[in-house]
């Protein structure tokens, strides 16, 4: 009864799943022929002339196709899913950590002394509402290679929480917290990272953690432009190959990495999460 | 200064720039007094009138307008481990562990040792305390009495020369403060530290201290008295008012919160006395029992005789 009660919540999920599922495929039901059909209709594919949106089925159908070969490589037009995905990831996560290389340690200096942070606060402010793919064309006439660039747009779009939240968390740090260090005789550098860095770790974490759901929006409109590998691309490919079954099984995809990729966050975040 | 004190503070003064040029905000000033090694020394006085901030002076995190501070004949200018602080807010490391808040400070004190002697070092003041059993949780686990002892145990761990206590007892309830008061006189009485103590409570000054020291009210305040507690040790909370000159003592002490705190503190106030209070910058020194007995011998009528002499 008591494990029914506080699982309710997943019962109302499913039922939403169902509904929604449930019109969707109604609705994407193509019309039934009502006259037998020509030979040029069959080779059309249907008496529909109208293109539909699939309906789950048919998504599910190949999801299962694609999931349970997801690594295959058939040619540059021809890869698994899995592929894709890892080109994403890889683009992802790599200038997110160079943007974290970067941006804790400037972070820091922001923030433990005020006068860095008056004389960098306006190139922060200007940089910071540039869309990151405004930096695009920059990128590719400076480093003339499109997989790099990507990364650096990754990398340009990452930085700013990461840098503005370590500002803050340093910043931030109990006046009292810095006095034990003080008191205790505690070289800068060690108070940095014995006292400082765990204070505002969790304010970090948070930049962090925004940084890489931004990253993750922003690559698979990057590899929209930039193409040949990733999901952005393979997005952008089914759709030109009118294959909207697809283009949807790869939207469901990107919000399920992007969601794993917050939850690898939130649990780090957890671990240096401390209660005063 | 004639004595040859352990710490000694001379003609302290702390000013802020007023908010319209040249007027100065002087907190205090002529601050004079001293604490001998191994003394319990309490300063008390009404708030605003620069104890929190004489003592932050003293540990090192601020820095006086005017003055000097020497301990074993060296300036004191900086942080130091010589000199240990408890905060009224605990200021414990909210990540760390108990242990490990004590272990942060055996470390940074004694950075040659090993790691087993530091815990071992650590778990001993843990156990003074009475918190041996709660070495492994986190001090948002704790109450605010525990955490207070975690403090002390930090600080003494550290076997500081000079102990400060900023109203350490502050912001716990009367039941818990009187415990931790014990506690706090066990370990002073096994380590036979050097302490000097903010308090705002009267009673807490005279269970705990040698002497105690006696501010005028802000701004312009001062050290005026130096009142010595001859009440002998051990003492405890429970027999300590039953002692004979306890009230003596005590009704000295409140009288000068009362009215004394602000008539000497409108004495300097006028340009004319500031050059006569210079050269008697020393703290009066009173022992209010013995006060007390010769006046008495001489005439019957105590208290009101105390007060005028």
């Amino acid at each position: 009864m008591n494990y029914i009660a506080s699982h309710r919540h997943i019962l109302i999920s499913l039922m939403f799943l169902f509904c929604t599922l449930g019109i969707w495929e109604w609705g994407s039901q193509p019309p039934e022929a009502t006259k037998a059909l020509s030979e040029y209709e069959l080779l059309m594919g249907g008496a529909d002339q109208k293109a539909r949106v699939p309906p789950p089925s048919a998504i599910f159908e190949r999801a299962f196709e694609e999931l349970s070969d997801p690594f295959y490589d058939a040619g540059p037009n021809d890869k698994g899913i899995g592929i894709q995905l890892a080109y994403s990831l890889y683009r992802v996560l790599m200038g997110f950590f160079l943007a974290a290389l970067i941006a804790i340690p400037i972070g820091f200096v922001i923030g433990m002394f005020p006068i860095m942070h008056k004389a960098l606060n306006p190139y922060i402010q200007i940089l910071k509402p540039i869309s990151p793919l405004a930096w695009m064309p920059l990128a590719l006439f400076i480093i003339k290679d499109s997989e790099v660039s990507a990364i650096f747009v990754i990398f340009i779009c990452s930085i700013w929480p990461m840098l503005i939240n370590t500002a803050f968390g340093v910043a931030d740090v109990r006046k009292d917290w810095i006095n034990v260090a003080r008191t205790h005789e505690l070289s800068n550098l060690r108070t940095a990272f014995t006292v400082i860095l765990p204070a505002a770790a969790p304010t970090i974490l948070t930049g962090m953690r925004i940084s890489i759901g931004i990253a993750w929006l922003v690559i698979v409109a990057a590899e929209m432009l930039v193409g040949g590998t990733g999901i952005g691309y393979y997005v952008w490919n089914e759709w030109n190959n009118l294959d909207l079954t697809s283009v949807i099984f790869s939207i469901l995809m990107i919000g399920l990495v992007g969601m794993l990729l917050d939850l690898v966050l939130s649990s780090v975040s957890r671990w240096v999460q401390y209660k005063e | 200064m004639n004595k040859n004190y352990y710490v000694k503070v001379e003609n302290l003064a702390k000013r802020f720039p007023g908010e319209s040029k040249g007027k100065d905000l002087t907190v205090f000033e002529n601050c004079n007094f001293g604490i001998e090694k191994g003394e319990f020394v309490c300063i008390i006085g009404h708030s605003g009138c620069g104890k929190s901030t004489i003592l932050n002076i003293l540990a090192g995190l601020d820095q006086a307008t005017d003055g000097y501070i020497f301990m074993n004949d060296k300036e004191v200018s900086g942080p130091s481990l010589e000199r240990g602080v408890v905060f009224q807010n605990y200021s414990l490391l909210p990540w760390l562990t108990t242990l490990k808040n004590v272990t942060f400070g055996v470390r940074a004190r004694f950075p040659q040792w090993s790691k087993e002697r530091v815990i071992e070092h650590s778990m001993k003041f843990l156990e003074l305390v009475g918190l041996k059993d709660s070495a492994h949780r986190k001090p948002s686990e704790l109450s605010g009495g525990m955490r207070q002892r975690v403090s002390i145990a930090r600080a003494f761990a550290t076997q500081p020369k000079l102990l400060l206590l900023d109203e350490p007892f502050g912001a716990l309830d009367a039941l818990t403060r009187g415990m931790i008061q014990e506690e706090l006189l066990k370990i002073w009485e096994e380590t036979k530290q050097t302490v000097f103590m903010i308090t705002h409570d009267v009673d807490e000054a005279i269970l705990l201290a040698d002497r105690v020291l006696l501010m005028t009210n802000g701004p312009y305040a001062r050290v005026a008295e130096s009142v010595t507690i001859s009440i002998p040790r051990p003492r405890e909370r429970s027999s300590v008012i039953h002692y004979p000159g306890f009230y003596q003592i005590r009704n000295h002490l409140v009288d000068f919160l009362v009215s004394r705190s602000k008539e000497l503190s409108g004495a300097i106030n006028t340009d004319s006395n500031i050059q006569s209070i210079n050269t008697s910058a020393a703290p009066k020194e009173i022992d209010p029992i013995v006060d007390a007995m010769d006046v008495k011998s001489q005439k019957p009528d105590t208290q009101e005789q105390v007060r005028s002499a």
